[in-house]
């Protein structure tokens, strides 16, 4: 019973569970640097010495973080479908209504609210610098640009990691979202599996095991990541 | 048609969205505050089989995307319906808004046990010994001394986690529920109107940040007894 439910082939759903894994996987990869870069940018807007640009920085993280990320989802969805249809209206009205990708609009939204949390990380790391390193940077004659390539940023890594390693969970999770939009990913490949064979609780149980074996896997390795980063530490 | 406009002619709706919304996450981070601390004392010294299935279930709740356990829930009980009916559960289980309850419970719970535990660590063993020292019972111990102090430390933690459930609650309206999200979807896929989502918006970020302000309000009170000593 079971070896058929999860057999590759036209009987089994194991083949279509697996291809929306890809999706998800995807999903996740092609969010995580799109996410990191717009941190990285909403993070110096915060970290700006002007007072306007900290203040859109934190309107950015306030406002992001503080929205539910199916609504981000899908004001984004039907945003840019409702951006794209007028744009269509106007230079290229013979081809009629269209659907925004939902893969990219998907990777835009799970992008913007990455974003958002990575840039508070960020910003947290940076602060995380001890002073006194920037202070000795400065004494021995360094200019603050150099002190930021040569002290701060390699430095970075090590204090944002567990931070993006919880974000990187999330992301792996939110990407179930998706599925509302009309994706092909695991949530919506486990769905159709199981408008066809009325094992409902079969399959979404599958699908969490899929899932939490993605954040064991990731933990894992985060785990080492972290430890690698630590290595050049004095431990007291 | 203006914002003024529309707002006025979606609010009702929204508002009653809102009620949902508030209520949802005020349960289910309420239940589940209930079991908390419970299980975090299971957690730090319990018997080793509960603290290993202890640990397995916040490692699901925790690794599991929070809108497969509420398909799990909802739509996976159909698969028992002839057991459920039989041990008189189905019409709890048959009621989007109940499986969305028991969900939020279920994962808040997790992540609230988790943060307890770090505030029961985090209180210094000393108070703990000259609670013991002066003739305390470990219930007068844990009720009068580590308990308080925990809940100080973990205070501003289980406000993030009462927000993230808030926001989580939204999931709710993909099984049908309409809360203030539910709503929303609606009036967009009726109207069309796409200034309903920035409202929605509005609506969500005044209930955190009226949920931080009294939070706040709040600690200050837990913390007033350790100000006074301080000579604040």
């Amino acid at each position: 019973m079971m070896e058929t439910l999860f057999s590759y082939g036209p009987q089994g759903w194991g083949d279509e569970l697996l291809a929306g894994l890809g999706v998800t996987l995807q999903l996740a990869a092609a969010t995580l640097p799109l996410g990191l870069l717009l941190g990285f940018f909403v993070a110096a807007l915060s970290l700006s010495r002007r007072p306007g640009l900290r203040a859109m920085g934190w309107g950015y993280t306030t406002v992001m973080r503080g929205m539910p990320e199916i609504l981000t989802l899908f004001i984004v969805y039907n945003g840019l479908g409702l951006g794209l249809n007028r744009l269509l209206d106007a230079f290229a009205p013979q081809l009629g209504a269209v659907d925004f990708p939902p893969f990219a609009a998907g990777v835009i939204a799970l992008a913007l609210v990455f974003a958002a949390f990575a840039a508070e990380v960020l910003r947290g790391a940076f602060q995380s610098v001890p002073e006194g390193q920037v202070l000795a940077g400065l004494a021995i004659g360094m200019t603050g640009r150099q002190v930021f390539w040569r002290i701060k940023l390699p430095q970075l890594w090590r204090f944002a990691l567990p931070g993006m390693g919880n974000l990187w969970l999330n992301l792996l999770k939110d990407t179930a979202l998706v599925s509302v939009i009309a994706l092909d990913d695991l949530m919506r490949a486990t769905k159709v599996a199981v408008g066809v064979t009325k094992q409902p609780f079969t399959f979404y149980l599958a699908a969490c095991l899929i899932y939490w074996a993605l954040c064991l896997g990731s933990e894992l390795v985060l785990a080492r990541l972290e430890a690698r980063a630590n290595r050049g530490l004095r431990r007291v | 048609m203006s914002l003024i406009e529309s707002l006025s002619a979606n609010l009702p709706k929204l508002l009653d969205g809102l009620e949902t919304t508030l209520l949802l996450t005020g349960l289910g981070a309420a239940l589940a505050a209930v079991f908390s601390p419970g299980l975090a004392l299971i957690r730090l010294g319990g018997p080793t089989p509960a603290k290993v299935l202890l640990r397995i279930y916040i490692s699901f709740m925790r690794g599991t995307p929070l809108l497969a356990q509420l398909f799990l829930v909802f739509y996976g009980s159909g698969q028992f319906r002839a057991e459920l009916t039989a041990l008189g559960l189905w019409s709890f289980f048959r009621d989007p808004f109940n499986c969305a309850v028991l969900v939020f419970v279920l994962n808040s719970c997790a992540y609230q046990t988790e943060i307890l535990r770090g505030g029961l660590q985090a209180v210094p063993p000393g108070e703990i010994e000259a609670a013991r020292a002066i003739g305390m019972t470990r219930a007068q111990v844990l009720a009068r001394v580590t308990f308080p102090h925990a809940y100080r430390i973990a205070w501003p933690a289980l406000g993030n986690e009462v927000i993230l459930l808030m926001k989580a609650s939204a999931l709710a309206s993909i099984v049908t529920v309409f809360d203030l999200m539910g709503r929303t979807r609606q009036i967009f896929s009726r109207s069309f109107e796409f200034s309903v989502y920035f409202e929605a918006a509005a609506l969500y970020l005044l209930i955190t940040v009226v949920f931080v302000f009294l939070w706040r309000q709040i600690e200050r009170r837990l913390t007033r007894p350790m100000r006074r000593t301080q000579g604040n």
